[in-house]
């Protein structure tokens, strides 16, 4: 069975007049780094809402279909038991901070979990390492700026070492080069320890690159689905709204032109650049 | 027009933010200013509408000292909007944040219906007109913040990571907007760090670091520097970077623009036909 199986569900907030997501079923295999994109208000963050039952049981609403994760079908179990196996990343840190320092707001889930006081402090400096955030461990989450606090809603995730993580634009407030930098970290964490990682994101740009299962939503349903290269390359996908990486664009009206580009379609600058000087330097 | 003179700026904490930084921005100008996170750019444009004073140094707003006057007053010619839309939102619909400003300036009660059904439009959010904006998802509650400051026609236009949450769509309605807006010779100061979105309006470019500005110029020059970027934690717009590695060809570097990427190729490519 794969770790996640979702099976047409659909969701509808309280109050809401249509649902948010529709009739939506995917499959996501243990080790994948899958990226969710798709025009503003989509259903993207309700779905990931849903990957750790915060949806239904926090945000109530009418739900319908199968979401199991982990073998744990989330409907029938709290949040805090799915916490184990799911960490989830806010797109506003805001939502997610409330200790009295940097240190304590990492720690907290482990000592939830009752992890041992060495441990603790093995995986919590860690996590602070890893995120660029251990010189300011004591100060408070509230005081910093908002990249500071989206790095701080990352280390709290990776430090409990969940099975998956799933991070909601997570780095929306960072500058470009630390963006990269976590986004690099994430994706090692995926590729040396086998973390099955659920990113959503609008900037293609930059994190295209890192995934080999792309989902595309619209208006609550799921458009298109897999290799991230096909799928960028389609006019459909321009027409929905999303932003295709500018080396995939250029590679496209280079193509139109009947330039011959040999290879895969690019997701990146480097795999385009690549392919241009091999095009015009061997002639 | 701004105007900064040497400004300091040092939080409660004794954390200097700001050590000494000088701009002109003109009417009709649009400005973008990057950098690392920490840099001093939201302490910074926080020095355009009044909400922090300098510690030493000047700031004129239109011709007017910040220090005398107040925020209250400098609002009506200076829209502010927040980084974090969550900051800025409290009403229980959307359309009544958007005429919030409107009732405080005292608008005749047309005008503020013909200016918000305008400024809901300008963003796609008609269809929330009635909706909480704690209902709606972060890149609408972003564009419900945008909406209410635009929907007064505010002079000088300050915008604090407008594009966080926006897809492809709305960030070229947005980029639109702020282009008739300079050609109305207003003044639109934006802090980003959204490269791409950058390039694509190439507007005049400043990088800050550690409080200070480091580089002060036209898009195409600052954002294919990757030294100066590198220093600000910015990385290359995927253009320049592909141009950057084609060096060998002896293509120019200065580029950020798809179509011009593509014009020079296809020269290149028929030169080599040759």
């Amino acid at each position: 069975m794969a770790l996640i199986d979702i099976k047409n569900l659909t969701y509808t907030y309280p109050g809401a007049s249509k649902p948010s997501v529709y009739d939506v079923t995917i499959k996501i295999e243990k080790g994948e780094f899958v990226l969710i994109t798709g025009p503003s208000g989509c259903g993207k963050t309700t779905l990931c809402r849903c990957f750790n039952g915060l949806i239904p049981h926090f945000y109530q609403g009418e739900i319908k279909g199968e979401v199991t994760v982990a073998g744990i079908n989330t409907f029938e179990r709290h949040t805090y038991e799915m916490a184990k196996h799911v960490g989830l990343v806010f797109q506003n840190p805001e939502n997610q901070l409330f200790a009295l320092s940097v240190e304590k707001d990492v720690a907290f889930g482990l000592e939830n979990n009752a992890v041992d006081r060495e441990e603790m402090r093995k995986k919590v400096d860690w996590a602070l390492n890893q995120t660029g955030i251990y010189e300011i461990r004591e100060r408070s989450p509230h005081e910093i700026s908002g990249g500071q606090q989206q790095r701080v809603a990352i280390a709290s995730v990776l430090a409990m070492e969940p099975e998956i993580i799933v991070l909601d634009e997570p780095t929306s407030f960072l500058d470009p080069l630390s963006a990269q930098k976590i986004f690099d970290v994430i994706y090692r964490l995926n590729k040396e320890q086998g973390i099955t990682v659920i990113l959503v994101e609008h900037r293609l740009d930059l994190t295209a690159k890192y995934t080999d299962h792309l989902i595309l939503m619209d208006q609550g349903t799921i458009r298109l689905e897999g290799d991230p290269r096909e799928i960028l390359n389609k006019e459909e996908t321009r027409l929905i709204g999303v932003g295709i990486p500018k080396a995939t664009l250029l590679y496209q009206l280079l193509k139109k032109e009947g330039f011959q580009l040999g290879g895969k379609i690019p997701l990146s600058s480097d795999e385009l650049a690549e392919q241009l000087l091999e095009a015009l330097e061997h002639r | 027009m701004i105007e900064a003179e040497d400004i300091h700026y040092s939080y409660p904490n004794k954390v200097e933010a700001l050590k000494g930084v000088s701009i002109t921005i003109k009417d009709g100008e649009f400005v973008a200013i990057m950098g690392q996170n920490g840099a001093g750019k939201s302490t910074f444009i926080k020095h355009f509408n009044g909400l922090l004073k300098p510690t030493q140094g000047r700031v004129k707003v239109d011709g007017v000292d910040t220090t005398k006057t107040s925020v209250a007053s400098l609002a009506r010619n200076v829209g502010f909007v927040f980084q974090n839309p969550d900051h800025q939102l409290f009403s229980e619909t959307v359309e009544e944040e958007i005429s919030f400003a409107l009732k405080n300036f005292c608008f005749d009660k047309k005008i503020i219906e013909d200016r918000v059904t305008w400024a809901l439009e300008l963003l796609s959010i008609n269809q929330y007109r009635k909706t909480s904006p704690f209902l709606l998802s972060g890149g609408e509650r972003k564009r419900v913040a945008l909406a209410s400051v635009l929907a007064w026609d505010p002079q000088t236009l300050i915008l604090d990571e407008p594009t966080i949450g926006q897809d492809h769509e709305q960030k070229e309605k947005l980029r639109q907007f702020i282009m008739q807006m300079k050609a109305q010779k207003k003044t639109i100061v934006i802090v980003t760090h959204d490269v791409e979105f950058v390039a694509e309006c190439n507007p005049r470019v400043i990088l800050m670091k550690d409080g200070k500005i480091i580089a002060d110029g036209i898009g195409t020059a600052i954002l294919t520097d990757p030294v100066m970027l590198e220093l600000s934690s910015i990385v290359l717009p995927q253009i320049a970077e592909v141009f950057t590695k084609l060096g060998a060809l002896g293509l120019p570097k200065n580029i950020i623009d798809i179509y011009e990427a593509k014009a020079l190729l296809l020269k290149v490519r028929e030169r080599l036909n040759k």
